[in-house]
């Protein structure tokens, strides 16, 4: 029952004028991602008026055109820029960039890390399938190390990012991680990410079978999803673990969770005191 | 006409009259990152745009980030305004095809200095007149205008947002560090002397607004986001929805009318002065500071006797043909003194088709073009 009761949630927030079908593979999961945020939207009863979807390049970027919401398609690396200037611009606005990890860990990198140092106030959901899925299966920043791709055919050499200390590390006020096997929990987390002030990360692990899994003793979705139940582990047990238990295991959770007001926010009352002093 | 009112008068920089210009102009969003010669734009819209009611500043990562912003900012129904030099011109190419494809008013303020790469940080050139052009990839129209003294960047800056407006497009204006470092004084004009325009907001209901449909200007409205009309903005080759697609006929549709939007309006677009042109046997073609030098040099070769003309491009791109062409129902002779290696006479030549003979004068030392320099090519006849 609560399935169907879901779907006709996304329902309402679908573009019906929109030519479909998407263009995501069986088995992926974005798909889940999305109906957790529009769930998670609904949840909190924002208007679609004032929601402003960003995204970037890649399977995760064309998310935003499926969503009857204000929706902004970027470039590659770039949606966080383009998120910074619409919330400045008018800090009403309801800011979710969807990025995946090419997009914002590799190309859009700085971007994150500046997001991130500034707090300005945008959610920030990245997409993590360990792979550059819709240009054929090349190595991203967060592919794991040892792993087989098309531009690392005898194994990664380099180290993955890990985003959650990367995004505590710049200075993020919210960061979390969940899968898409561990729905409920993705959901509660995207809730308040986009409630918090500041900038909030949410790293979601998404399996791409097709690019990644395929070369890497993954065969199919379902290998994947059971891969992603295993590994993942909440941050409380994680953390009472040993050195070696933690090996190939997946910290899940809130890792920060402050209260620090966003840039937008520091920047009116900054004006407003300026003008209030009438000029210098 | 009621005598007009007088002007408030101030001694400015050329990057303080750009900054005065934009703020007349309505803009209320300044993103950027600092670069030589160009910096003082962003220094005083930092210290005014906080001061005003809602004029937002923000000093952005890089480059890349600073076109992102003011684009974002833009399609929230802003106003915006970026100003650079060579190096973090580069950097913006990307996104400014993406203004470009998304129909997104901006106006980009590059400040020329010598390049390739780093090249002379603070001495002036005009090496990137052709990037302009052409420096984000793909079939694309471009505005690209100039300026030549300290009151022309205040003038031209209002004249930018006005067309990055009318044509929802981003308008590039060059200048050389020569014009934005010069000071000078200058009249700020009265409000209701000059036009301020605003892009067109759709006035039917939401459920009939499609983002990209036809309209006889080619420009269709624009609404802020989150003003009630949701739709979808991409750099893809999207339909009249705003969706993407890969159908021929729709993707010709958009690319033409991209193109036929700026094209058919090119009495409005296409902006020369002309000095002395009328009966011109040897006329000069020059623009930026360099166009100061050949108005003296035209003036000087008239006391000599040679009937000379300056024709002062204040738009760049697309290229005045019209006015080239009237001057080149008399002239003999063109002159074209640049200070880079021949980027804009390429233009000239290519509506001249052999007609008159074009002298180039080209600098590339990092100093400015002189009179003297171009009265003697001018007096060669």
């Amino acid at each position: 029952m609560n399935e169907i009761t879901g779907n006709e949630i996304i329902h309402q927030y679908l573009r019906h004028n929109k030519k479909f079908p998407h263009v995501l593979c069986a088995g992926c999961g974005h798909g889940i991602v999305l109906g957790t945020l529009i769930r998670a939207i609904h949840t909190l009863a924002i208007p679609k008026d004032d929601v402003v979807i960003v995204a970037g390049i890649g399977c995760s970027g064309r998310l935003a055109v499926y969503v009857d919401f204000n929706t902004v398609h970027t470039t590659h690396g770039r949606a966080l820029t383009f998120a910074t200037g619409i919330k400045m611009a008018n800090p009403k606005l309801n800011v979710i960039c969807i990025m995946g990890d090419g997009d914002a860990l590799s190309i859009g990198g700085n971007h994150l890390i500046h997001a991130a140092r500034r707090n300005i106030g945008v959610t920030a959901l990245i997409l993590n399938n360990n792979i550059y899925g819709m240009t054929g299966g090349q190595s991203s920043p967060a592919t794991p190390e040892g792993s087989t791709t098309m531009t690392n055919p005898y194994g990664q050499l380099d180290a993955s990012f890990d985003t959650v200390a990367l995004a505590r590390g710049a200075g993020a006020n919210y960061v979390a991680r969940g899968t898409v096997f561990h729905v409920k929990r993705l959901e509660k987390i995207m809730v308040e990410a986009i409630s918090r002030p500041g900038f909030s990360v949410v790293e979601a692990i998404t399996p791409c079978h097709t690019q990644y899994g395929r070369k890497n003793r993954y065969k199919t979705p379902v290998d994947m999803y059971k891969w992603l139940k295993k590994a993942a582990v909440p941050i409380d047990r994680y953390e009472e673990m040993t050195e070696e238990q933690r090996t190939d295991r997946l910290p899940i959770g809130v890792f920060v969770a402050e209260d620090r007001s966003g840039f937008e926010e520091r920047y009116l009352s900054l004006q407003a005191q300026m003008r209030a002093k009438g000029g210098k | 006409m009621a005598r007009p009112r007088k002007r408030k008068e101030i001694f400015a920089l050329g990057n303080e009259a750009v900054v005065e210009g934009a703020l007349l102009a309505g803009c209320s969003f300044y993103g950027g990152y600092p670069i030589t010669p160009s910096s003082e734009i962003m220094e005083i819209m930092a210290a005014r745009l906080p001061l005003t009611e809602d004029g937002v500043f923000i000093q952005l990562e890089d480059e890349i980030a600073s076109m992102g912003a003011i684009i974002g900012a833009s399609l929230a129904g802003r106003k915006v305004l970026t100003a650079t030099s060579g190096p973090g011109f580069s950097l913006m190419q990307e996104n400014l095809g993406y203004a470009i494809m998304a129909e997104t008013p901006m106006v980009l303020v590059n400040v020329m200095r010598g390049g390739p790469s780093t090249g002379l940080p603070t001495s002036p050139a005009q090496g990137d007149v052709q990037q302009a052009r052409w420096g984000t990839h793909g079939d694309h129209p471009i505005i690209v205008l100039s300026a030549s003294n300290v009151q022309e960047c205040l003038d031209m800056t209002i004249t930018a947002f006005n067309m990055a407006e009318k044509y929802r497009t981003p308008v590039i204006l060059l200048l050389d560090e020569v014009t934005a470092h010069t000071r000078e004084k200058i009249e700020i004009p009265n409000p209701g002397e000059f036009e301020v325009f605003s892009r067109t907001v759709p006035s039917m209901p939401p459920e009939w607004y499609k983002p990209y449909e036809e309209t006889v200007r080619g420009v269709p409205p624009m609404p802020p986001l989150g003003s009630g009309y949701r739709f979808h903005v991409t750099g893809l080759v999207h339909d009249r929805n705003g969706f993407p697609t890969q159908r021929p006929e729709e993707i010709v549709e958009l690319l033409e009318r991209l193109h036929r939007k700026i094209d058919q309006f090119f009495y409005d677009i296409q902006l020369v002065d002309t000095i002395e042109t009328a009966d011109a046997d040897v006329v000069v073609i020059a623009y930026g500071s360099v166009a100061r030098s050949a108005e003296l040099a035209v003036r000087q070769a008239r006391e000599n006797g040679v009937r000379a003309g300056l024709l002062k491009l204040k738009t760049l791109f697309p290229y005045p043909r019209r006015q080239t062409e009237k001057v080149l129902a008399h002239a003999r002779t063109l002159v074209v003194p640049e200070m880079n290696m021949g980027q804009m006479s390429r233009e000239v030549k290519r509506v001249n088709m052999g007609r008159a003979s074009v002298r180039t004068i080209n600098r590339i030392d990092g100093q400015i073009v002189t009179p003297s320099e171009i009265l003697k090519v001018i007096m060669q006849g």
